[in-house]
């Protein structure tokens, strides 16, 4: 059950390095505190578990953050009801975001293509809009669900007193919030990223990578394509929904706002950022955007002084005149002409970028051009009469 | 109607197929015996690739159904069709392009022993020995080895065909459906191609096998049956059908022979 290819194997622990040395190597880069960290941790298993969905089968949801915002408020009524702890509270987001996947999923999965998108689409905007009206008895609408002191949390009060402050969830009386929460949150990535590398190389995954390939093909073939399918929304919404329990494990505040379509949109963006149908990618994707969003964001003309204060005064002006517009509010600007420089010459994302540029280095053959394709489509029929 | 006689595998009843007015298939009829090569003959638009569009499921019939082995086929869907055992190759080849060729042909060994649907993830591809060597040896068998990690969408034309069959013939099926396998090929791959399709004959694998060049018909089939306009106008040996006034007529053309 543990055993994975050996190349797989490798990727994993490069991958664990790195994760795990977060708040070291992102320091230089301004984004080594912990509520950032938890974010690139949480938005990464995120983007794993979307590109499983997207990446593998190539079903295009533009619903995930619905899935999210289930798991956020699922795992806050876990605290408010039973207990602070947050596996129990990732059990809640992984049980109700599986079953509203699987709602979802079983009806958009009835359509292939753009209607599946827009079908998903309007399951998610419908999600939000009724988490802020009908649904807010269980989401507490615009004021976000949240604890109060007066919650039951069954399973704690029978064996700690009420305090007189909001308590946070903790694991074996650690508090996750802090750097203690990025590590919860790392390792529920690693764990993700373990799953979704296992799935990528198993015959399950095979055959996904096959209805995105050809899902006639998959059919004439014997395979039943819908439960796979659907197996696939599933797993990927569960992902989406342990993700939205992190958000509240390590911030135990939920609302409606992360369901927007807006959010699943960015999701779209992180995978195809980074690379789709790769299993490094959609982090890597998930990374940018979220330092963009947190860091980029916050520079502003001073910071853009210091940097610049190297040139000589007149042109300095004029660099930092330009760059502003770059940076602060303008990082959706840099951030979308990105988004199409990537697209335009590494439609594969930036893990393109990096596989062709190893592939440089190491000086191989491209095992993926064949030979010379001849398409004899248009040739004429061979002749009828030929009849020996 | 022909009678279905002991030995039918499979069996189209009166099967009609229209497409808004048009009678893409009319009363035909059709027995393919065990272990037969069964050519259709006919020319453009004469509903050949609709007839197996109706067996393999992809269109439902207007009238009619087809059996095989005793079962009905018709409103079933194409997975449980090819689970029945019916596998086929298409006018233009229905592959993965995506997946290696290794794996193109992997895919159909699963869905021949896990069924239509099982959720297989805690084995790595790589430690599928089993099915790896099936797929292996066929591969080989096919001459594909050299582009076994090849994208199967990089592939020349005719390797695609070659790779199509194979998937088709590694599920070792009841029977094969081939829509034109040589059509577009030079004269060398489509005698490449015959001495496979012989191969698979000597096997005894029962077979359908649309065809335009008679060469490939009269030295595979043992039996022909000619539609034209979604009829059968004719069937019977080879040799039976090329002294056919009425086939000649209608297909073969006046100046044959
Ligand atoms: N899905 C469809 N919808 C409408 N008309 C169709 C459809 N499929 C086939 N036809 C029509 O039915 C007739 C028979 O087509 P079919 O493809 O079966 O011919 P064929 O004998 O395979 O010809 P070819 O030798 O060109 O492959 C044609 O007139 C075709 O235009
Ligand atoms: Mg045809």
């Amino acid at each position: 059950m543990f055993n994975i290819p050996k190349k797989d194997a490798i990727t994993f622990v490069l991958f664990a390095i790195v994760v795990l040395t977060m708040p070291i190597w992102l320091a230089p880069l301004g984004a080594s505190y912990p509520g950032l960290l938890q974010k690139f941790a949480i938005y990464a298993l995120l983007a794993v578990g979307y590109n499983i969905l997207f990446g593998l089968t190539g079903y295009l949801s533009f619903g995930h953050a619905a899935f999210l915002g289930v798991g956020s408020y699922a795992a806050v009524w876990s605290f408010k009801l039973l207990s602070m702890n947050p596996v129990l509270a990732l059990v809640f987001a992984i049980f109700f975001s599986g079953l509203f996947a699987l709602a979802i999923g079983f009806i958009s999965l009835r359509r292939s293509g753009i209607y599946f998108s827009i079908l998903t689409l309007a399951f998610a905007q419908m999600s939000y809009k009724l988490a802020y009206s009908v649904l807010s008895p269980i989401t507490h609408g615009e004021n976000g669900l949240q604890l109060t002191l007066q919650d039951p949390r069954a399973i704690d009060m029978m064996f700690i007193e009420r305090g007189s402050s909001l308590p946070t969830s903790s694991l074996f009386g650690i508090p996750m919030n802090g750097y203690a929460g990025f590590y919860f949150c790392a390792v529920i990535l690693l764990i993700g990223f373990f799953i979704a590398q296992k799935i990528t190389s198993s015959p399950f995954g095979m055959m996904l990578k096959g209805i995105k390939s050809n899902e006639d093909r998959m059919n004439y073939t014997g395979f039943n394509t819908k439960p796979y399918m659907l197996t696939a929304f599933v797993i990927s919404g569960i992902y989406a929904g342990v993700a939205g329990g992190l958000l509240s494990i390590t911030d135990p505040l939920a609302g409606a706002e992360r369901m927007q379509w807006t959010a699943s949109g960015e999701l779209v963006l992180m995978t195809i950022l980074g690379g789709v149908g790769t299993l490094v990618g959609p982090v890597i994707g998930a990374w940018i955007i979220k330092y963009f969003e947190n860091i980029f964001s916050a520079f502003n003309e001073s910071v853009l002084h210091n940097f610049f204060a190297f040139l000589p005064d007149n042109f300095e002006s004029i660099v930092v005149l330009i760059s502003s517009k770059f940076v602060g509010e303008g990082w959706h600007l840099t951030l979308g002409l990105m988004f199409v420089l990537v697209v335009v010459f590494l439609p594969g994302g930036i893990m393109e970028g990096v596989r062709r540029i190893s592939a440089r280095f190491s000086n191989r053959k491209d095992p993926s051009k064949g030979e010379e394709v001849i398409d004899p489509e248009n040739l004429p029929k061979p002749d009828l009469k030929k009849g020996e | 109607m022909v009678k279905a006689s002991n030995n039918t595998v499979l069996h189209v009843a009166d099967v009609h197929k229209t497409f808004g007015g048009l009678h893409a298939l009319a009363d035909v009829d059709l027995a393919i015996e065990e272990g037969k090569t069964h050519a259709i003959i006919g020319p453009n638009g004469a509903g050949k690739s609709t007839l197996l569009n109706v067996i393999v499921g992809k269109l439902a019939p207007t009238r009619g159904t087809v059996v095989l082995d005793g079962e009905v086929l018709t409103g079933k869907s194409p997975h449980e069709i090819n689970q029945m055992g019916v596998a086929r190759v298409f006018q233009t080849p229905e592959i993965f392009p995506d997946l290696s060729v290794f794996d193109n042909v992997m895919a159909p060994a699963f869905a021949k022993r896990d069924g239509s649907f099982k959720i297989n993830i805690f084995n790595s591809l790589q430690s599928e020995k089993d099915i790896a060597q099936e797929a292996e040896e066929i591969i080989v068998d096919f001459g594909l080895e050299p582009m076994i990690n090849t994208h199967a969408g990089a592939l020349s034309r005719g390797h695609k065909r070659r790779l199509e069959l194979a998937m088709c013939l590694i599920q070792k099926p009841r029977i094969l459906l081939l829509d034109e396998p040589t059509a577009g090929m030079s004269r060398h791959d489509t005698n490449t191609t015959i001495d496979l399709l012989k191969k698979i004959k000597s096997t005894g694998m029962t077979k359908i096998i649309i065809e335009h060049d008679m060469h490939v018909v009269f030295s595979l089939a043992d039996k022909v049956s000619v539609l034209a306009q979604g009829r059968i106008i004719a069937e019977g040996s080879p040799d039976e059908i090329r002294a056919n006034p009425k086939v000649k007529e209608a297909y073969l053309g006046e100046s044959s022979e």
